[in-house]
């Protein structure tokens, strides 16, 4: 479904998403970790009117399999990810697979360096980062919130960068606001708020912040129920966007009458 | 000839292929979306029925799973 952001001309999606030329249609991308049952998980999709969604890959006799032909059936596509590796060779190798297993050279590149809070390991992910991008591949990095690294990880070549809100799974939202915004400054492609996510609420700031596109994942599929807080982040989304662009006022420290006193009925003394 | 297969020992007669070792996992070789590997070398889709599988050969199978 096209979206109505800002001016537009005849039969032309305004303000899309653009990944290394591609054209998305929605700013939200959708995680599919957390979900169990194939079914709950095809109505977010759907709720969620994501393009993108992530998988990862593991052993077939852990995979229950099906996932990847709902996400096809949903009309999305597959974005493979490389949850679980902590060194920048587990992530080429893991990145090798998924590139032979669903014919894309797209990746969420994710190298871990704690198994506590789960938050990247910013030496390995940019040498893996290095290694995926000189090998051809569309490199989406999960990282910190650090717009140095950010902007190293542009230079290095991704296609995007997706900074963390807080630790995954978490729902904590975005900690650091300030930490997204010059996230938002140091790079130039898109910057997709990645982890954190804990409600809607928080996707719309992620966007006001200038982030392009938010990923959410835990948020959806943890749910009370996932198909409407799908349809709930994908509003949020919508609106931050749009009220990005429309540009907030100035914050400031004392009241500014919105009503003009000019003309004020007169009224007998005290 | 005995084999790791996805981290379980199992046994495969001789002249057995990375597709039969797929099979062995109970996956359909058919299926998309199913990714191998041959001692940590990718074996594209296409090379699965003409690569021999070998004595002690380690041979993982995966596929798409919710993450991220």
């Amino acid at each position: 479904m096209s979206k109505s952001y800002g001016r537009r001309r005849a039969g032309e999606v305004s303000d899309p998403l653009i990944i290394a030329g591609s054209v998305l249609r929605s700013r939200l991308l959708l995680g599919s970790g957390g979900f169990h049952h194939l079914d709950r998980f095809e109505a977010a999709l759907a709720a969620s009117g994501a393009d993108l969604v992530t998988v990862a890959l593991r052993r077939v006799e852990h995979a229950p399999g099906g996932l990847y032909e709902a996400i096809q059936r949903g009309g999305a596509r597959v974005l493979p990810n490389t949850a679980g590796c902590y060194t920048a060779r587990e992530a080429v190798h893991t990145a090798h697979l998924a590139r032979a297993a669903f014919e894309t050279d797209w990746l969420k590149l994710e190298v871990i360096g704690d198994r506590r809070t789960l938050l990247p390991d910013a030496v390995e992910l940019l040498r893996a980062a290095r290694e995926l991008v000189a090998e051809g591949f569309v490199v989406l990095p999960y990282t910190t919130d650090d717009p140095v690294l950010a902007r190293r990880l542009e230079e290095a070549g991704c296609a995007a960068v997706m900074p963390l809100g807080s630790p995954i799974g978490s729902g904590l939202g975005i900690r650091n606001p300030h930490g997204i915004a010059l996230c938002r400054e140091a790079v130039t492609v898109p910057l997709i708020l990645d982890a954190g996510i804990g409600t809607a609420s928080d996707a719309a700031l992620a966007m006001e912040l200038g982030c392009d596109a938010v990923l959410a994942a835990t948020a959806i599929s943890r749910a009370r129920d996932p198909e409407a807080m799908a349809r709930a982040l994908r509003q949020a989304v919508e609106a931050g966007r749009t009220a990005s662009l429309a540009g907030r006022i100035p914050r400031l420290h004392h009241a500014q009458a919105s009503t003009a006193d000019a003309g004020l009925a007169g009224i007998a003394g005290p | 000839m005995r084999l790791l297969v996805n981290g379980t020992e199992r046994q495969l007669p001789a002249g057995s292929t990375v597709r039969d070792a797929v099979a062995a996992t109970g996956a359909d070789p058919d299926e998309r979306g199913v990714a191998v590997a041959l001692d940590d070398a990718v074996v594209p889709r296409s090379a699965w029925a003409q690569t021999a599988l070998y004595e002690a050969a380690r041979v993982e199978v995966l596929r798409a799973t919710a993450g991220g």
